[in-house]
């Protein structure tokens, strides 16, 4: 799915120059679930916007299903996360002025569905999450939980094969964070791939594959690569 | 969903955060349409006022005003008839007809009326052949008027009420305005009681909007007998061929007629003319200070939404936003407060310039929907400029900005 290669990633600020991410090599394979983890300003939210295609790198390439995402103009990269890659935000993202219905179509009306079946899709996706009955709350009248399960809806609702997560289970109470994960779970056994960031050592440990960062740079990556067990 | 709910569901919720720029352009675009409506209106009445009067010279009493003229109260003031003559025998180039009047009060069906004496152009033909001289036939220098000279009159009596004179009119007959037949009921060929005398109602001349709606005219000589009021008259109206001859023929008359105040109709409006201008130059002003203060403030406006939906732009953008989407995305934006500020302009503009235009300037305005457009357009091309720069900046934002924690 992913291959990146000698990649570097610098933020220069008054002379100072912090290199935010270096790799010479990464490989990330399809149906693999990544935990990505390490120390804050380690380079974990650098990594996930150069896989998401919103960050180019100063040196190298990322190849993303066999094309190099930083050689294609911006609305191709634009249109391949649009309809391959669905992201969850630590705090949702929701736009707090439309209600939960209105916020799972906004992919759908970015890809181009029509406007009868955004609503059907948006609906039964609504559903799906255990909000059947909340369609016409706005975020702010709903509980964080049910905020990052109106956020998952919409992360689903262009069906993408790939998920990018920053800290999705950051801001959440115990059952919200055990649902996303076990979305995550049937995410991933569908053949999917999964990048999450996560400080929560419980939920990196039902990742297949943990990705240590320190200080911008991979520590020990293959040692930590482990197959879950059946 | 599409752009425009988007857009909706955001101005519906917060319509404060644009209310500044909306009423910025609405204010502006009310002063804009309400000044350029009543200065076309008023330019409009002008325009009719001089060519209800043609180019017209007037010949009045020395002491006489242009006030007294205009609202036909001249029974004070008087100059002799042999002035008429004394035009006629000059031979003036570009006369090319000439409208003596004596005006005085009267009543009809116990309604006050300005009865109006006025001479047939029947008996300047024949004043003319008896003095051998060719009637108004002298062209003035350049003159840009091809047919300069004799005119074949109109003979139907209404023609009065557009051409100012008249070929025929009996000693006993009368023409009576719109207003008069109304209120006295009388219709043509019945007869009209003047100073004791009956007199033939020849026609009734159609509403014209002005004071002519309440005379009555006859024949000159007849209103000089039945009011003994001898050989005089109160003006004598002189038709120039075209707008040129008028300004040429001042001078002469003044020389000829040294008893006389010779005035053009141009002077008689020009206090309206400057006016006008003004007005003219006051809505470039009002436009000026529309692009100026309406720009800034629209720019200031969206740069600021730009900054404050950072995390909401890069978020749409990780939903896969195109740059393009996003800038059509805060130029709607701009589009709906400039919308909306452009119409409630107009309307109020509108509103403002037909109680005003009544108020100050005495015209009656209506809408003029191209006036409108033009100022919606002007409004819409301002908030779109205005917002190019920061909806542009909007599309340049870093998607990253959405992993920003708040
Ligand atoms: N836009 C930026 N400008 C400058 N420095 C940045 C920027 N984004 C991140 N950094 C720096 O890069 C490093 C990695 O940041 P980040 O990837 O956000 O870390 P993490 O997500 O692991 O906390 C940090 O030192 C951070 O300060
Ligand atoms: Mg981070």
């Amino acid at each position: 799915m992913f291959h990146l290669q000698d990649i570097t990633k610098v933020y220069r600020r008054r002379q100072e120059e912090v290199v935010a991410f270096k790799a010479a090599s990464l490989d990330i394979g399809l149906g693999e679930y990544v935990a990505v983890v390490g120390p804050s300003g380690s380079g974990k939210t650098t990594l996930l916007s150069m896989l998401g295609g919103m960050l180019s790198p100063d040196t190298g390439k990322v190849w993303f299903e066999g094309e190099s995402l930083y050689d294609l103009p911006v609305t191709a990269r634009t249109q391949r996360r649009r309809e391959r890659i669905g992201f969850v935000f630590q705090t949702f993202n929701l736009v707090p002025y439309l209600t939960a219905l209105e916020n799972v179509q906004v992919p759908l009306f970015l890809h181009g569905v029509s406007k009868s079946e955004q609503r059907d899709r948006a609906v039964a996706l609504l559903e799906q999450v255990g909000l059947g009955n909340r369609v016409e709350h706005k975020p702010s009248e709903l509980s964080t939980g049910q905020q990052q399960r109106v956020a998952l809806a919409r992360t689903l609702a262009n069906n993408p094969r790939l998920i990018l997560a920053d800290e999705p289970t950051g801001n959440l109470d115990p059952d919200s964070r055990e649902a996303v994960l076990s979305m995550f779970d049937n995410f991933v056994r569908e053949g999917r791939t999964i990048v999450m960031v996560t400080h929560d050592p419980g939920a990196a440990a039902r990742a297949s594959r943990r990705l240590c960062l320190n200080d911008g740079m991979l520590v020990m990556p293959e040692e930590s690569r482990t197959t879950k067990a059946a | 969903m599409n752009l425009k709910t988007l857009v909706w569901r955001e101005l519906a919720e917060r319509p404060s955060a644009m209310l500044t720029s909306t009423l910025t352009i609405l204010l502006g675009v009310t002063a804009l349409v309400a000044i350029r409506h009543v200065t076309v209106f008023s330019e409009r009445e002008v325009g009719q006022q001089l060519q209800s009067l043609g180019a017209n010279v007037l010949v009045l009493p020395k002491d006489a005003t242009l006030q007294d003229y205009y609202s036909a109260d001249l029974t004070e003031r008087t100059l002799p008839e042999s002035h008429v003559a004394s035009i006629l025998l000059e031979n003036l180039p570009g006369v090319e007809r000439l409208s003596p009047k004596l005006c005085v009060s009267a009543k009809v069906a116990n309604r006050d009326v300005t009865l109006t004496g006025i001479l047939p152009q029947s008996e300047f033909q024949a004043k003319a052949a008896w003095q051998s001289v060719s009637l108004f036939s002298n062209k003035h220098e350049g003159c840009k008027k091809a047919a300069c000279g004799p005119k074949t009159y109109d003979a139907a009596p209404e023609s009065l009420a557009s051409e100012r004179t008249i070929d025929q009119l009996k000693d006993n007959e009368a023409i009576i305005g719109a207003d008069v037949a109304e209120f006295s009921a009388l219709k043509p060929g019945q007869t009209v009681e003047l100073f004791g005398e009956k007199l033939q109602v020849l026609a009734v001349l159609p509403r014209t909007g002005t004071v002519d709606d309440s005379r009555v005219f006859a024949h000159l000589h007849t209103v000089q007998r039945l009011t003994n009021a001898g050989e005089v008259v109160n003006a004598i109206e002189v038709m120039g061929c075209c707008e040129d001859a008028a300004g040429g023929l001042v001078p002469k008359l003044a020389e000829l007629l040294p008893d006389a105040k010779v005035v053009t109709i141009s002077q008689v409006v020009s206090t309206q003319v400057g006016i006008n201008r003004l007005m003219s130059q006051m809505s470039l002003f009002v436009l000026g200070i529309l692009v100026i203060v309406g720009g800034a403030s629209v720019a200031s406006t969206i740069s600021s939404n730009v900054r404050e939906r950072r995390r909401e732009v890069g978020t749409l953008m990780a939903l896969g936003a195109t740059p393009s989407l996003v800038t059509r995305m805060f130029l709607l934006k701009a589009w709906t407060l400039g919308i909306v500020g452009a119409v409630g302009g107009s309307v109020l503009g509108l509103i403002v310039a037909m109680v005003l235009g009544a108020h100050w300037a005495g015209v009656t305005v209506k809408p003029l929907p191209g006036l409108i457009a033009l100022s919606i357009g002007a409004a819409l091309v301002i908030t779109t400029l205005a917002a190019l720069w920061p909806a542009r900046s909007a599309a340049k934002l870093d998607p990253c900005c959405c992993f920003q924690e708040v």
